[in-house]
């Protein structure tokens, strides 16, 4: 049975979306031409949260999309599962806008690698800036994070799980240590 | 879950779960198909062939475009000879491309039967893309998938099958896919085509079109081949489209029904053109969502370890 | 040479000899004793100790395609003799569609000269109609002359009623019996029985009635003319039927049974292997029972294999274009003992009757009768012998049955006739 920490509860992930939602303001002198896109799964839900709160900071609503990357990883002839496709739902156009790119947690960098890969096959968009609520380090390729929730260094043995009310029922964070084996 | 098997042959074994798989699956590409860019790096480096021994270049282009937007390799092989009395043994061929170092065969025949037999002879996955008057399982799912889409669901739902049931694959498969899925399918059409155990696979047979519109939901209106009308087994064009063609005025006794056709349509024969073009048809959905559905496949084939 | 088979059971319905336990003692091939032989007493006296094996008349499969003169890739007279020997036949009918056909003396002697030295005698059975066209008759006085033992077109049944008469009537006078491929020409164009396996397989139907239809036809004719009508590989439950009505009128007709048409189903064919297609094609369980039933109660007289060697190339065609028919004399003998004897449906009487007494009736060739100063015409087999079907040890030049490593009850282990033998694999002069 693996132990886990909770490292970040209902209160603390709130502020620090609250921070975050000021910092890409203050980042992109406001809001104008900026869209949100978050990725599947918890992604999506966090982008909606940002959204919310952007509204209620800014009085403006920005639009808001949903990036399934399956089709674009690099891992189909490696991987022993074949992962499930989902849909992505993009409505507006992405060309000439600042996207900011919202996804749960950062580790290799790979997943991040496949949604701009897919996002460019929805236009030519004017920047991407991403904003990852848990930077867990061991990057395998030069991604970076803009806006970053929060730092967590791990080791390979150590596994970063982020849940959220609409899907899992709670907002924490957690930090699981695995078996060795 | 994936796929239970790395071949697609037909939809007689197919379990619900495999068939709920490709139609889910094949809402995403579905999306793929709205986008400007409609191409996705899945497939890269795949090398599927087009192994075509009958003419057919609707089919043959909806899976090209399948295999294409999936950054696959395409090679088309067409042959117009079925025999091999005119040239080279179906094994030799086969043993050939596959010397190339091919990933996927789709493979479209007028002998039941061959795809299984490429099962046997060479590695690459097989996608029976028709064989003979056995099966067509892309089709029955590109249907079955128009049909979700219309309807939410398949249970339950009342297909029948019209036409020249006796001689069509579509017909087979679809019986078989939509009895998976727990539709109740009947089949109407002159007697002489209708095969004579066709109630053994859980079907109810109508000799009377307007009995079938009126019971049913959706009608799937199979193409008259012209060529049968030389083997006797009914009168004459005129005759058929008589007694058995789709009117908009057979259609008053059920306003609502839904209309399929595989395509290619002869107009005024199995369908009237006022049919062909009115409202109760969703003949050019079943079009793009073949593409659609032959991603799904292709996809869910070509990412099995 | 001196030849004791010693300790059979000899056994021959037709003379009424059932003898446990005897030696038989041959001479140059013929037999010269029967009973307790002391072996001593006979100088250089090659001895086969067969200690309960059965020596019964010679086995006679008199439904055979040899594929010479024409498609000598596929059999020979010469291979297939030899497979005849292997499979436990002293004698066989060669079925006349070679290329060209057997409708001339000329053939009919080049079949003579490359059968003469084998211990297995090949008995021709002619085209009733010239090439087998079905339009007019081929010359039935000179074929008889000749050596001729009946007449046929099989591949196809003769083609109208009118030619049907005409042969009728003319081989009357000879005596001479129409075998007869019992299948509508307009009803042929299909590759497996027609039934739900062919709605489901999506191949196109040979529907049973066809077969139905040209039975009916030939007996009524048989009946009009008192002409002699024997049915080939009969296959459906109303086919038995129509003939077992027939022979309870007193018509002079007899029928002729394969071992794939008792032992398999077209459940067989869901693998789409072309071993599985022949015609008249496997049928449905109802058939197979019915079939039984007719060898039971004497409706079907004999068994035969029709033997049907094809290239392999051939056989890999698609299942709809590839050519009928699988090879069945080294396989005969096994599956009637295993299916039919060892599951207590004939006795060995019946078994000796349907595989050698009955078809030399048919053809009015004599059957051996065991006497002292006959020729020996012997199969001896081992009834509980439990052996595997390889193909690889076959003697004939094709390969295409089904039944490659099935395992089986019953074999022949040698044949004796013309002064030869052959035993274990290879022949021997006597």
């Amino acid at each position: 049975m693996p132990d886990q920490i909770k490292v970040i509860d209902k209160q603390a992930l709130d502020r620090i979306l609250t921070r975050i939602s000021h910092e890409i303001l203050e980042k992109n002198k406001g809001s104008e031409n900026l869209v949100l896109m978050g990725m599947r799964t918890r992604g999506e839900f966090l982008a909606a949260r940002i959204a919310e709160k952007i509204k209620q900071i800014d009085e403006t609503e920005l639009p808001l999309g949903i990036l399934d990357v399956t089709l674009y990883r690099d891992d189909f002839r490696t991987s022993l599962k074949q992962p499930q496709v989902s849909v992505s739902n993009i409505t507006f156009d992405i060309n000439g806008k600042n996207v900011i790119l919202i996804d749960d947690v950062l580790f290799t960098g790979r997943t991040v690698r496949s949604a701009l890969n897919a996002l460019m096959d929805f236009g030519r968009p004017s920047s991407i800036q991403l904003f990852i609520l848990v930077d867990r380090g061991h990057r395998e390729l030069p991604i970076r994070a803009d806006y970053v929730g929060k730092n967590i260094p791990t080791s390979v043995y150590q596994e970063i799980k982020v849940k959220m009310e609409e899907i899992d029922g709670e907002d924490s964070i957690y930090l699981i240590e695995l078996n060795k084996k | 879950m994936p796929l239970s098997s790395r071949h697609l042959l037909g939809l007689q074994a197919v379990p619900k779960d495999d068939i709920q798989l490709i139609l889910e699956t094949a809402n995403t590409f579905r999306e793929v198909l709205e986008r400007p860019i409609k191409k996705v790096p899945t497939l890269q480096g795949k090398t599927i062939v087009n192994l075509f021994y009958e003419n057919s270049t609707r089919t043959r282009i909806s899976f090209e475009l399948a295999e294409k937007r999936l950054s696959s390799d395409t090679i088309n092989f067409s042959h117009s000879a079925s025999s091999v009395k005119k040239g080279e043994s179906l094994k030799d061929t086969i043993r050939n491309i596959e010397a190339m170092k091919i990933d996927m065969i789709i493979i479209r025949h007028s002998a039941a039967g061959t795809p299984l037999y490429l099962t046997k002879i060479c590695s690459a996955n097989i996608i029976n893309a028709g064989d003979g008057i056995h099966e067509h399982p892309t089709q029955a799912l590109l249907d079955m998938y128009s049909l979700k889409e219309r309807f939410g669901k398949l249970e339950g739902l009342k297909v029948c099958i019209v036409g020249d049931v006796a001689h069509s694959r579509v017909a087979l498969s679809n019986i078989y896919g939509l009895k998976t899925m727990g539709a109740i399918v009947s089949v109407c059409g002159p007697s002489t085509m209708i095969p004579k155990y066709i109630e053994k696979l859980g079907v109810s047979v109508t000799y009377d079109i307007d009995e079938a519109i009126r019971e049913n939901d959706v009608l799937n209106v199979l193409r008259i081949q012209l060529e049968r009308k030389a083997g006797g087994y009914f009168p004459s064009l005129r005759e058929y489209a008589k007694y058995f063609g789709i009117t908009r005025e057979r259609l008053d006794n059920n306003k609502d029904i839904t209309i399929l056709h595989p395509g290619p349509i002869n107009r005024g024969v199995e369908i009237s053109s006022e049919v062909a073009d009115g409202n109760n048809q969703i003949i050019l959905h079943q079009v793009t969502n073949g593409v659609a559905i032959r991603m799904a496949v292709l996809y869910l084939l070509g990412t099995l370890n | 040479m001196n030849l004791i088979l010693k300790d059979v059971n000899l056994f021959n319905p037709f003379s009424n000899i059932d003898q446990k336990k005897v030696s038989v003692l041959l001479k140059d091939g013929t037999i010269s004793k029967i009973g307790n032989i002391d072996s001593k007493e006979f100088e250089n006296a090659e001895i086969f100790e067969l200690d309960g094996k059965y020596v019964v008349p010679g086995f006679m499969d008199m439904h055979v395609h040899l594929r010479e003169p024409g498609r000598e890739d596929e059999e020979t007279i010469i291979t297939g003799s030899n497979a005849a020997a292997n499979g436990g036949f002293t004698e066989i009918a060669c079925m006349p569609n070679t290329s060209p056909a057997i409708d001339s003396a000329e053939i009919i002697n080049f079949i003579k000269k490359h059968s003469k030295k084998h211990l297995v005698n090949v008995y021709p059975i002619a085209a009733a109609s010239m090439g087998r066209n079905g339009e007019v008759l081929s010359p039935i006085a000179e074929l008889f002359e000749a050596g001729v033992v009946g007449l046929s077109d099989d591949g196809v049944a003769i083609k109208t009623a009118s030619l049907l008469r005409k042969v009728l009537e003319y081989s009357k006078m000879y005596g001479l019996p129409i075998i007869e491929h019992c299948e509508d020409e307009t009803l042929a164009d299909g590759a497996m029985n027609e039934g739900i396996n062919s709605t489901q397989l999506g191949l196109p139907p040979l529907p049973s009635v066809s077969e139905d239809l040209i039975v009916s036809r030939d007996i009524l004719m048989a009946e009009y003319t008192g002409g002699k009508i024997h049915i080939a590989h009969i296959s459906t439950k109303k086919s038995v039927q129509l003939v077992k009505e027939a022979k309870q009128n007193g018509i002079n007709i007899t029928a002729e049974v394969t071992p794939h048409h008792f032992t398999l189903t077209d459940d067989s064919l869901k693998s789409y292997d072309t071993n599985y297609k022949m015609n008249p094609p496997l049928r449905t369980e109802e058939d197979v029972n019915a079939v039984i039933e007719g060898l039971k109660d004497g409706t079907i007289d004999c068994i035969v294999s029709d033997h049907a060697p094809h290239s392999i190339e051939e056989k890999e065609e698609e299942f709809q274009y590839a050519p009928n028919g699988i090879i069945g004399l080294e396989t005969m003998i096994g599956l009637s003992l295993s299916e039919l004897y060892h599951k207590k449906i004939l006795s060995l009487k019946e078994i000796v009757e349907k595989l050698s007494i009955n078809p030399r009736k048919i053809l009015k060739i004599s059957v051996p009768q065991f006497s002292v100063g006959e020729l020996a015409n012997f199969t001896i087999i081992d009834l509980d012998s439990v052996w595997t079907v390889d193909i690889s040890k076959f003697k004939s030049k094709s390969r295409n049955t089904p039944f490659d490593k099935k395992l089986l009850n019953g074999q022949s282990v040698g044949v004796v006739n013309n002064k030869q033998m052959f035993i274990d694999g290879a022949f021997v002069n006597i």
